[in-house]
C-alpha cells in the first residue's frame, strides 16, 4: 500500500490535468463531455478505509472544480460516486472474491468485470453531474441524454486507458 | 453515550457521506450564481405554499372583521362615484371611460406572511409574476401604504415592508405640503420617523401624512399616518414622530399599485440627468 502513494498521488495530479487543460475543451455538438478523471477513485486499492474514499473524492472533485469554476459541483458527483463505489463493488463481486494484492484493473479481474465495474459507477457519477449542473426538471431526457452519451465517451476513453497503459 | 458511540461507528460511511454531500452543495449554492437562483425561486414557492395552508385557517377566523372592512370600502367608494357626478352639469352626460388617463392601476392580493418584530421586516403576497407583478411596485392597503415588492416567483411575492428599515418613501404633510424622506427607525411597529422638514413649517399634532407622488412607486395622495409629536433636530429640521395608519398586525388584503407610466416617467428623468 505505502509503495503505491506515490503513484497514486502521481496518477491524481496528472488525471486532473488531463481533464482540465485537455478534455474539458473537448465538447461535441454540446452533448459529449467526457469526464476521465474519477478514474482516479475507479482505481483506488480495495482495502481503502470508507472515509477516505469520501474524503478523496471530495478533494478530487474540488480540484477539478477550482479550475472549472463550478466550486461544488464535481464534488458532489464525486463524494457520491464514492460513497456508491462499495456497494457496486459488492454487487459485481466474484464468485471466489477479491484477493489480497490485487487492485481493482483490467489486468486482475478481465475485461469483463472491468467493464461492468467501471460502467455502473461512471454512470452514477454523470447522471448525478449532469443534473446537479442543469439543476432543474425540465430538461430531464435532454439530461439524461447527455449524461448516458457523455457517460458512454468517458467509459471509452477510461477502458483505452486500462488496456494500453497497464499499471 | 457509549450507545451513541457505536451508533456513529456503525453508520459512520453514511454520516460522512451526508456531511460531505452537504459541504459540496452548500459550496455549489454559495458560489454557483445560476444554482442559486433557481435555489432561493424553488424555496420561496415552498414557503410561499406553506405559509397560504396556515394564513387559509386565519382567514376564516377573521371574516368577520373583513366584511366590515370591505363595507366600510364600498361605502367610502360609493361615496366617493356619487361626489364625482354631481359635478357635472346636468345638461350633459357624461362619458365614462374608465382606461383613458388612468396611471394606476390597482391588483388586489392577499398576505401570506408577515411580520412586524424584526429590524428588517418582509411580508408574503399571494401574486406573482403570473398575475402581472413586478419587483418595485407599491403595495398598499385600505389604511395607508404596506411596501414595496423586492422579488416575484410565479405565483408569490416578497414585499419589503415598511416597517423594514432599508425602506424610505418619500411623504408629505397633506396641509402644508412639505415633504421629506420617512423610514421606520426600528422598534415599535407603530411608529416611524418623517425627516427634513424645515422649521417655518407649521405643525400640529394629528396632521395627515400622505405619500408625496415624487416617486413613481406610489400614487400621491395615500395615507401614511398622522403627526403624533415632533421636534427640533440639529437647528434646522423638525424631526417627526409620525403614527403609521395600517396596522401591520392586522394586514389582510393589500393592493399591488402598476403604474401604467412609470416607464416614460423614469425615461424622461433618466434623459434630463444626462
Amino acid at each position: 500500500m505505502i509503495n503505491y502513494l506515490p503513484r497514486y498521488i502521481l496518477s491524481f495530479v496528472i488525471l486532473v490535468l488531463i481533464q482540465v487543460l485537455l478534455l474539458n475543451n473537448v465538447q461535441f455538438s454540446g452533448y459529449l463531455n467526457p469526464y476521465i478523471y474519477i478514474l482516479f477513485l475507479l482505481s483506488l486499492p480495495f482495502e481503502t478505509p470508507k472515509w477516505g474514499l469520501l474524503a478523496l473524492g471530495f478533494v478530487l472533485g474540488i480540484s477539478v472544480d477550482l479550475f472549472t469554476h463550478t466550486v461544488g459541483m464535481h464534488a458532489s458527483a464525486c463524494v457520491f460516486m464514492a460513497f456508491m463505489r462499495p456497494f457496486v463493488l459488492r454487487s459485481v463481486e466474484p464468485r471466489d472474491g477479491y484477493q489480497l494484492e490485487t487492485y481493482p484493473s483490467v489486468r486482475d479481474y478481465g475485461f469483463r468485470w472491468y467493464f461492468r465495474y467501471a460502467g455502473i459507477l461512471i454512470l452514477l457519477h454523470h447522471l448525478f453531474l449532469f443534473y446537479v449542473e442543469v439543476f432543474k426538471m425540465d430538461l430531464f431526457f435532454q439530461t439524461l441524454a447527455r449524461a448516458l452519451l457523455s457517460g458512454l465517451f468517458s467509459l471509452i476513453l477510461i477502458l483505452l486507458i486500462k488496456v494500453f497503459i497497464k499499471k | 453515550m457509549h450507545n451513541l458511540l457505536r451508533f456513529l461507528l456503525k453508520y459512520h460511511f453514511v454520516l460522512l457521506f451526508i456531511l460531505f454531500e452537504a459541504l459540496a452543495l452548500t459550496l455549489l449554492l454559495q458560489n454557483n450564481n445560476y444554482q442559486n437562483t433557481r435555489f432561493v425561486q424553488f424555496t420561496r414557492t415552498l414557503k410561499g405554499k406553506f405559509y397560504e395552508q396556515g394564513m387559509e385557517i386565519e382567514q376564516y377566523l377573521r371574516l368577520q372583521e373583513k366584511n366590515e372592512k370591505l363595507r366600510e370600502e364600498n361605502e367610502y367608494l360609493r361615496n366617493f362615484i356619487a361626489s364625482n357626478l354631481q359635478q357635472q352639469p346636468d345638461t350633459f352626460r357624461k362619458k365614462v371611460d374608465t382606461t383613458h388617463n388612468q396611471q394606476y392601476y390597482y391588483l388586489t392580493a392577499r398576505v401570506i406572511n408577515n411580520s412586524v418584530n424584526k429590524q428588517h421586516n418582509y411580508i408574503t403576497l399571494d401574486q406573482g409574476s403570473a398575475q402581472g407583478v413586478e419587483p418595485e411596485m407599491g403595495v398598499i392597503s385600505s389604511d395607508g401604504i404596506v411596501g414595496v415588492v423586492q422579488g416575484v416567483s410565479e405565483n408569490f411575492s416578497t414585499v419589503i415592508s415598511l416597517l423594514n428599515s432599508e425602506l424610505r418613501v418619500s411623504a408629505e404633510l397633506s396641509a402644508s405640503g412639505y415633504y421629506g424622506p420617512l423610514n421606520w427607525t426600528g422598534g415599535d411597529y407603530r411608529y416611524a420617523r418623517l425627516m427634513d422638514i424645515p422649521l417655518h413649517a407649521r405643525l400640529s399634532q394629528g396632521d395627515t401624512v400622505t405619500t408625496s407622488g415624487y416617486s413613481a412607486i406610489f400614487p400621491e395622495g395615500v395615507p401614511i399616518g398622522y403627526v403624533e409629536d415632533f421636534e427640533e433636530k440639529g437647528g434646522r429640521f423638525y424631526e417627526v414622530q409620525v403614527r403609521l395608519s395600517t396596522d401591520f398586525k392586522k394586514l389582510n388584503t393589500v393592493y399591488v399599485v402598476k403604474n401604467l407610466l412609470k416607464e416614460e416617467q423614469n425615461q424622461l428623468e433618466k434623459e434630463v440627468k444626462q
